[in-house]
């Protein structure tokens, strides 16, 4: 076993040793449940596809990985635990990959556990598969860029509830960063160039277009350069900011 | 030989406080180094230092030849350490606890140091709880055992007996003793009594800089205390008034009980002239107890000085 692997052991064995991973399961499970069929109108849409239960799991992932990664540094920072972790013979890269993968991994059991909705729309009609799988991976790859901003705030604060609300916030400006929301308020004083370039980085357009059931290498390399440049970040704000 | 652990001139500086203010020293194979002083006087800074945890301002650590900036993962390797206040993951049992270390380590012989370490610090009956739920005592020991798992050619314990019961105390000091001969450890405590048993050199700092750099005999040997003699029997005031008019002696003064003790001036023995004046007296059969010097005594002095 090499260290990376010890870490993820670790990691995702503490999710099931307290409350958090059943918790954060079922709530997950309940909301994307509720959200297709309430308000994503599943039923009524008549269509043999997943649309209404994908098109929530932008909303459901603005709140519950911030919640997952809230804790990832913070608490090792106040409970005193990362002067262990970082005296250990690991380098910080492991240590961050490793937490990273296991709170991503997390991510992706509970999203495993949502195929009865998979189950029933096969059972009620004739649905493309194929769309189904993209939009699992693209769904899978978004909680990764969740997971990713959230890991690298928590490495700034000892304090949980200001690790969420930082992640929350800066999740939400990736999410609509290409609606007017966001956009407006950069406009009024970057050059249009730049403004495109936010709009461009929008969770929300890139997810949609492989919820489509197109898998655009553009759409997977964003996904995967914002997960690389957040956990970059996150293994310097480990090193500069980890005794303080 | 190389030394194990080798600090030059390491400084801390945070904002317009020097919390390590240029320390400098090596401890070899076989020594137990105590690192003594008041709290705040950079005594954890400065293990947090070697250890890799914090980086210096300036100066620079080495474990085992290893620099700790240089070649962090090979200077690990072969360093155990137990930080301030023994943290763990809390919400997992000690045996899974020293399962991850094990995974990290990996030790050559995995279940025999489990098992050993299990055993040497007795965590037999708790070893499937949540470390959450255990006493203080208990946590501690935890961290001791994470620290001893690979068996380390260095050990640098934070306070390694805080929150400990006499007892335990005790089994700790032992085998902190009984591993030393063939291992490099520096312990830091605010119990003097810990220096006398188990350390084989002191080291006493204050305001981030060594006061003091010596053998625990050494340092008892500065007390006012060292070579004072005490009467354990109540004397006849003329007795006491010719002993207090002895030479040497500096100060006479009443014992809580009952009795005396004469403290010499610095660097003179006075036992002989006290056993005469006795005998003079017919007093020759009355106990006396030659003061091997108190540390505490030495230890308020020294920092106190510090001070001001």
């Amino acid at each position: 076993m090499n260290n990376l692997q010890a870490i993820v052991r670790r990691e995702l064995l503490s999710y099931f040793q307290t409350p958090v991973a059943y918790v954060f399961i079922m709530i997950f499970l309940l909301l994307s449940g509720a959200m297709s069929f309430y308000l994503g109108n599943f039923y009524e849409r008549e269509q043999a596809d997943l649309d209404a239960f994908f098109s929530f799991h932008p909303w459901l992932y603005l709140f519950l990985v911030p919640a997952i990664s809230m804790r990832l540094w913070a608490e090792e920072r106040k409970t005193g635990s990362i002067e262990l972790l970082t005296t250990l013979p690991l380098t910080v890269t492991e240590a961050v990959l490793g937490k990273f993968l296991a709170a991503w991994a997390f991510t992706g059991i509970a999203l495993l556990l949502t195929f009865p909705i998979w189950v029933t729309v096969n059972y009620l009609g004739d649905p493309d598969n194929g769309i189904i799988v993209a939009a699992y991976v693209g769904s899978f790859l978004m909680a990764g860029g969740f997971m990713a901003i959230g890991a690298c705030l928590s490495a700034a604060t000892r304090n949980q509830v200001i690790a969420f609300i930082l992640s929350v916030v800066t999740c939400f400006l990736f999410l609509l960063s290409g609606f007017p929301i966001v956009l407006d308020f950069f406009q009024l004083w970057l050059p249009q160039p730049v403004v495109d370039a936010i709009a461009s980085l929008s969770f929300l357009t890139h997810f949609s277009s492989i919820n489509k059931g197109v898998i655009d290498m553009r759409d997977l390399l964003y996904f995967i350069i914002l997960i690389a440049v957040w956990l970059y970040a996150n293994v310097i704000v480990v090193r500069i900011r980890k005794s303080i | 030989m190389a030394a194990s652990v080798a600090v030059e001139g390491l400084v801390k500086v945070y904002g317009d406080l020097r919390a390590v203010d240029g320390l400098s020293f090596t401890v070899e194979t076989g020594e137990v180094l105590g690192f003594l002083g008041p709290n705040g006087a950079g005594k954890s800074t400065t293990m947090k230092m070697i250890t890799g945890f914090l980086p210096p301002t300036s100066g620079h650590a080495s474990v085992c030849g290893h620099s700790i900036a240089d070649q962090p993962l090979e200077a690990k390797r072969c360093l155990g350490y137990l930080p301030e206040g023994a943290p763990a993951y809390g919400e997992m049992t000690p045996w899974q606890f020293l399962n991850f270390i094990a995974d990290i380590r990996r030790p050559q012989n995995r279940a025999g140091c489990l098992d050993r370490v299990v055993g040497q610090l007795a965590l037999g009956s708790v070893l499937h709880r949540p470390i959450d739920t255990l006493s203080k005592g208990y946590r501690r020991r935890v961290g001791l055992a994470q620290a001893m798992l690979h068996d380390p050619q260095v050990l640098i314990m934070d306070e390694p007996t805080d929150g400990l019961d006499p007892n335990q105390k005790q089994q700790v000091r032992q085998f902190i003793s009984d591993m030393a001969r063939d291992k490099t450890i520096i312990i830091s405590t605010h119990i003097l009594e810990e220096v006398e048993a188990i350390c084989t050199r002191a080291i006493i700092i204050a305001d981030g800089k060594v006061l003091v750099d010596e053998t625990p005999e050494a340092l008892r040997g500065r007390s006012r205390y060292s070579n004072a003699v005490t009467i354990q029997d109540d004397v006849a005031p003329e007795v006491r008034r010719d002993l207090a008019e002895l030479d040497d002696v500096a100060v006479a003064e009443p014992e809580r009980e009952q009795g005396l003790t004469l403290i010499p001036k610095p660097d003179r023995v006075i036992e002989e002239p006290v056993r005469r004046i006795l005998q003079n007296h017919g007093l020759q059969d009355i106990r006396l107890f030659i003061q091997p010097g108190r540390l505490d005594d030495v230890f308020r002095t020294l920092t106190h000085h510090a001070h001001e």
